[in-house]
């Protein structure tokens, strides 16, 4: 019985390579620059920086498995970070603030939906339009100008979205876990849920799989489709008031850094560019990775000005790693093609369909 | 009763069946009346009258573009009729709402030969999908469904000992498996009448015999069937009813038993060369 051995390692658990790549690149700069990364600070800053790309990939993470993308995130992030820096500072609606903020994320993934599911215009094309509309709607109502948001850190609503654990004591570093670490946790803990145990998240790996399937066995397709947009939109809202309290600033252009690393951790981290298989856990060590590469390659000894290219080479490692380890077929043709295929004929008893044995 | 007077020329054995699923004293599953179907100007379907009794198997041949897909399409709620009446369970169907959904909650299933399962999904997902077992907060009851997963495999589709797991995701399986899991889904949701588009196409001799298997496990449980085939050697086999199309309309309507499978494809070649 060919079919019943056990699972593999890699099939039991989730998002097991990209943890092993994490692993060996943080063993690699505690090597390199171990002033920095055996000490506790650094983790810490992370906690702080790392939370919006989390958020914003673990969003992405249900655009990409339901076979669909969204590029129209990092002009939420404008467009909502405005809403919550003029109604915070200008209108002082303190927490209410950051609700709306978020609500307008929404509002944005909505009206992505209905562009794709109602209209029909594929989700690449609608969200790049919207990407340019929101983003110059940003950039109309804020007049071009930033808002600075000095003394945020005696309000409520910084203090629990994005306060300090234990007040900030620089001599015992548990202190300085950050708000936004904790938040993130819950909200990627609960999108696991969803993903995996929930009709929503099964739906939306069917429509990664295929929307005639999905159709013939029952999923509302758009409606569900309007759903995965307009989750995406919230993360996007959720990712804005983070970034926005954090900076303690706002600014027009504060998404522009997050289109591609998203995207790259998301990929990295193993869900199907082709949709209909996605791994949350492997998002987060994707995103884990593309957020301490800059940090762990300056510490390291090399300029800001290599992080773009690493990372765009781990992107395009991982792409084709997983195309291989998806694709038997391709994976043979590629290691005959150098002489390491197994087996007769450079294919291992698991290529192709395998054959009943009735 | 109700379940022995429904055999118009079907080949029924004298063996003790289990009793039809809803047994509510209907005489046809579906029945048809001068249905017709245009696409614009294209008259797909003219004055179509086919009834489908509660635990027969009507094998529906034909040249392509003959309308078979059309007409399973408009018995299922796909296509609606461009007039014309639809009975399900003897009782008339309201055109305007008959969709996909109505027909599922009426009890009649579609397998089509490539767009019934999720391919990269596991086979417990693929028995549940749409119609999910949830608390109220729709969060899926994995134990649940994987426990039912197995027993239809094993107990309704017969997979016992062929080393295939609810983990299994369907691009593992052969096509014949495949057939087998979709039709084994349809049985467990009670469908009544199971309808099959071509189950056959593209499929090993070995695979072939599988899905014939599931033909006749369908009609053993006592349930109706509807299969499109083309070839004339499998549907001939399995089928009560052979139905057979030209050009939209219902020209023949044969039991296996009165022709033999190189008279039925002679008949057939005959029908062709009196289109020209």
């Amino acid at each position: 019985m060919p079919r019943a051995q056990p699972r593999s390692l890699f099939a039991r658990i989730e998002g097991l390579p990209i943890i092993i790549v994490f692993a060996l690149m943080l063993a690699l700069f505690m090597t390199m620059a171990p002033l920095v990364f055996l000490a506790p600070n650094i983790y810490m800053t992370f906690l702080s920086t790392l939370p919006p790309l989390m958020v914003l990939s673990i969003g992405l993470t249900f655009v990409i498995a339901a076979g669909e993308i969204d590029l129209s995130f990092p002009s939420i992030i404008a467009f909502s970070g405005f809403v919550f820096a003029v109604l915070f500072k200008q209108y002082g609606l303190g927490p209410l603030a950051a609700i709306v903020a978020v609500l307008s994320g929404s509002l944005v993934g909505w009206l992505n939906g209905l562009l794709i599911a109602r209209v029909g215009i594929p989700s690449f094309i609608a969200t790049l339009g919207t990407q340019f509309f929101w983003a110059g709607m940003a950039t109309v109502l804020s007049g071009g100008r930033s808002y600075a948001l000095r003394g945020v850190e005696e309000s409520w609503t910084w203090r629990v979205i994005d306060g300090r654990l234990g007040g900030n004591d620089p001599l015992r570093w548990y202190t300085q876990v950050s708000m936004e670490a904790i938040w993130t946790a819950a909200i990627v803990l609960f999108l696991w849920f969803v993903l995996n145990r929930h009709r929503f998240g099964e739906h939306v790996l069917f429509l990664g799989d295929s929307n005639d399937v999905s159709r013939v066995v029952g999923i509302p397709v758009a409606r569900e489709k309007i759903r995965l947009f307009t989750l995406m939109g919230t993360c996007g809202g959720v990712a804005a008031v983070m970034l926005t309290l954090e900076n303690r600033n706002y600014f027009g252009d504060q998404g522009s850094g997050y289109l591609l690393t998203a995207i790259a951790a998301v990929l990295i981290g193993g869900t199907s560019i082709l949709g209909g298989r996605a791994t949350v856990v492997g998002t987060i060590f994707g995103a884990l990775i593309m957020g301490m590469l800059e940090a762990g390659l300056v510490a390291s000894g090399l300029t800001g000005a290599w992080v773009r290219t690493v990372q765009g080479l781990i992107f395009l490692v991982a792409i084709v790693f997983y195309l291989l380890a998806d694709e038997p077929a391709r994976r043979h043709a590629l290691l005959g093609r150098f002489g390491l295929a197994r087996g007769p004929g450079g294919r291992s008893p698991r290529s192709g369909p395998p054959v009943p044995t009735r | 009763m109700a379940d022995i007077a429904v055999h118009p020329s079907g080949t029924r054995s004298g063996n003790a069946r289990p009793p039809a699923p809803g047994t509510d004293g209907f005489v046809d599953i579906v029945r048809m009346e001068q249905v017709q179907k245009y696409f614009g100007a294209v008259h797909a379907l003219r004055n179509i009258d086919l009834r489908i009794g509660r635990n027969e198997i009507v094998g529906l041949i034909g040249d392509n573009g003959a309308g078979k897909s059309t007409l399973i399409k408009t018995m299922t709620g796909v296509y609606a009729p461009s007039s014309g009446r639809i009975f399900v369970r003897d009782k008339p169907v309201d055109l305007a709402n008959y969709s996909v959904a109505m027909a599922h909650d009426l009890s009649i299933e579609t397998v089509y030969q490539d767009k019934s399962l999720g391919e990269k999904q596991p086979l417990w997902r693929n028995f549940f999908v749409g119609r999910q077992i949830t608390n109220r907060f729709g969060f899926i009851d994995v134990k649940r469904q994987k426990a039912v997963a197995r027993q239809i495999l094993e107990d309704t589709i017969g997979f016992r000992g062929v080393g295939i797991g609810v983990d299994a995701t369907v691009k593992n399986l052969s096509g014949g498996e495949r057939q087998g899991i979709a039709i084994g889904r349809a049985m467990h949701f009670n469908a009544d009448l199971i309808v099959l588009d071509e189950p056959t196409v593209a499929l090993a001799v070995k695979e072939v015999r599988k899905v014939l298997d599931f033909v006749r496990l369908i009609k053993s449980s006592g349930r109706a069937c509807v299969y499109i085939e083309h070839n004339l050697a499998h549907v001939h086999e399995v089928a009560d009813r052979l139905v057979v199309l030209d050009r939209g309309a219902i020209v023949a309507d044969i039991a296996p038993r009165d022709m033999t499978v190189p008279e039925l494809t002679e008949y057939l070649i005959d029908l062709q060369k009196s289109q020209h």
